[in-house]
């Protein structure tokens, strides 16, 4: 199952070119990259490995793949992310973010049903791969 | 607050040019001036007085570029020049300025993309700890991408004496930038010849990944003078015929003199000159007008100790 988070996930897999192009614009506009990367697919979380500090006072998006392929191949089949963070006084957030890594084969999620008080049914997401440990999951 | 679209706008088609046939034939002059290098050569020849060998140097490299980028027109493919540079001079002889016209020019031939400068010196490359050199070292790097590194007393990178230092990690992240993403950026080492010499005799990978090794020749007396009157020219002062003189005199006792670093120094007896003039002015007369205020005296000169065989 392909996950779909962040920018232009229903869209094939960026190239290295259209990622480039997408840092540029980020660049542009004065919104320092950053890097994340995890194995844990669930949607909720929110917390993902950071890949070295936000690459600040950058003017060339060529810098910022330098630190992606790093990334790559450190972490050949986790997914990673790219974030565009706009630090403007009134917008103060995630300007773009978008995966430009996953792994080859993502084993997608079970929805678990709970029964719970007065016949309520609550659902759980679980992805298939956080059964086996951090870091063997991929 | 901003306000921000949902998406970026589109961007726009790539120029794909058609190749020429080969019985074309290109106006090498109109690609030229379409360029705007022409600019940048002539302010460069304007502004730097002397340094032929490296204006000369300067000259081919920006034809060189030019005549790559008309024959790829042709469909003629060419790997990218390397570019990486070494300016060796002695002190004050303008390898900092020229680097920075060199971004420019650069630039504007279409070989960086943004043609900044980042100018840096081995306390920004080199950590103090293990494990420190690397990381910074690429920071810099990464910020330099799509422009020029400009690395001031590059042999400070190298220290032979101390085999616990971590200069040669940073030398190695150079080399290894510097010869698989020639496309990013160019690198420009400078530094004082003999040092220099050193350092690419104890670093031999380094000095041959460097094309261009450039000489930046001492000033003679004469095109001190002239980049005195330059300086002058652009601060809004001029000198009186006397005072014309003690300044050449004055440049002919100090390039004896140890420490002599040719335009700085012209810069620094120039500065003192207008301190000088300023307490003149404010001791005496209460009334100036543009022509005192902007006239040096060979009194402003003579004052120096350089007159007295002194060392400033």
């Amino acid at each position: 199952m392909r996950i779909t988070q962040g920018a232009f996930s229903y869209l094939p897999d960026l190239t290295d070119a259209e990622i480039t192009l997408q840092i540029a614009y980020a660049l542009d506009n004065g919104w320092p990259c950053s890097i994340e990367y995890t194995d844990d697919p669930h949607p909720r979380n929110s917390y993902w490995e950071m890949w070295g500090l936000p690459m600040f006072d950058l003017k060339d998006p060529a810098g910022v793949l330098l630190e992606l392929n790093e990334c790559r191949k450190a972490f050949p089949s986790h997914y990673v992310r790219l974030n565009a963070y706009d630090a403007r006084y009134g917008r103060q957030t995630t300007a773009m973010q978008f995966l430009v890594q996953r792994p080859a084969k993502e084993p997608g999620f079970r929805l678990t049903r709970e029964e719970s008080a007065d016949r309520q049914v609550r659902y759980t997401l679980h992805a298939y791969a956080v059964d086996r440990p951090e870091g063997e999951r991929y | 607050m901003t306000t921000f679209g949902m998406r970026p706008p589109a961007l726009e088609p790539e120029a794909t040019r058609e190749l020429l046939p080969h019985d074309a034939v290109v106006d090498l002059a109109g690609e030229r001036a379409a360029s705007g290098t022409e600019d940048v050569l002539t302010a460069l020849d304007a502004d730097l007085v002397g340094l032929a060998p490296v204006k000369t140097r300067i000259r081919e490299i920006a034809a060189l570029l030019l005549v790559d980028r008309v024959r790829a027109r042709f469909g003629v493919a060419t790997g990218r020049p390397n570019l990486h540079m070494c300016f060796t001079g002695g002190p004050g002889t303008g390898k900092t300025t020229v680097a920075t016209r060199m971004a420019e020019l650069l630039h504007r031939l279409g070989h960086v993309r943004k043609g900044h400068l980042v100018s840096v010196t081995r306390d920004d490359l080199v950590g103090q700890y293990v494990g420190h050199t690397a990381p910074k070292t690429r920071e810099v790097l990464k910020r330099a991408m799509g422009g020029v590194l400009f690395i001031d007393e590059a042999y400070s990178l190298y220290r032979a004496e101390n085999e616990r230092d971590y200069g040669v990690e940073a030398i190695e992240i150079l080399l290894q930038v510097m010869e698989n993403q020639r496309e990013d950026l160019v690198v420009i080492l400078a530094g004082y010849r003999d040092r220099m010499d050193a350092f690419f005799s104890s670093n031999p990978g380094m000095g041959s990944r460097i094309a261009h090794h450039i000489a930046f020749p001492d000033y003679s007396t004469a095109e001190l003078e002239e980049i005195g009157r330059l300086m002058l020219a652009s601060e809004g002062y001029t000198l009186s015929r006397e005072a014309e003189e003690a300044f050449r005199e004055y440049i002919g006792l100090r390039r004896e003199q140890p420490r002599f670093a040719n335009a700085r120094s012209v810069r620094n007896a120039i500065e003192r000159a207008r301190l000088r003039h300023a307490g003149r002015l404010v001791e005496g007369s209460d009334r100036v007008g543009l022509s005192e205020l902007t006239t040096l005296l060979p009194s402003d000169f003579r004052a120096s100790r350089v007159f007295q065989g002194g060392a400033t």
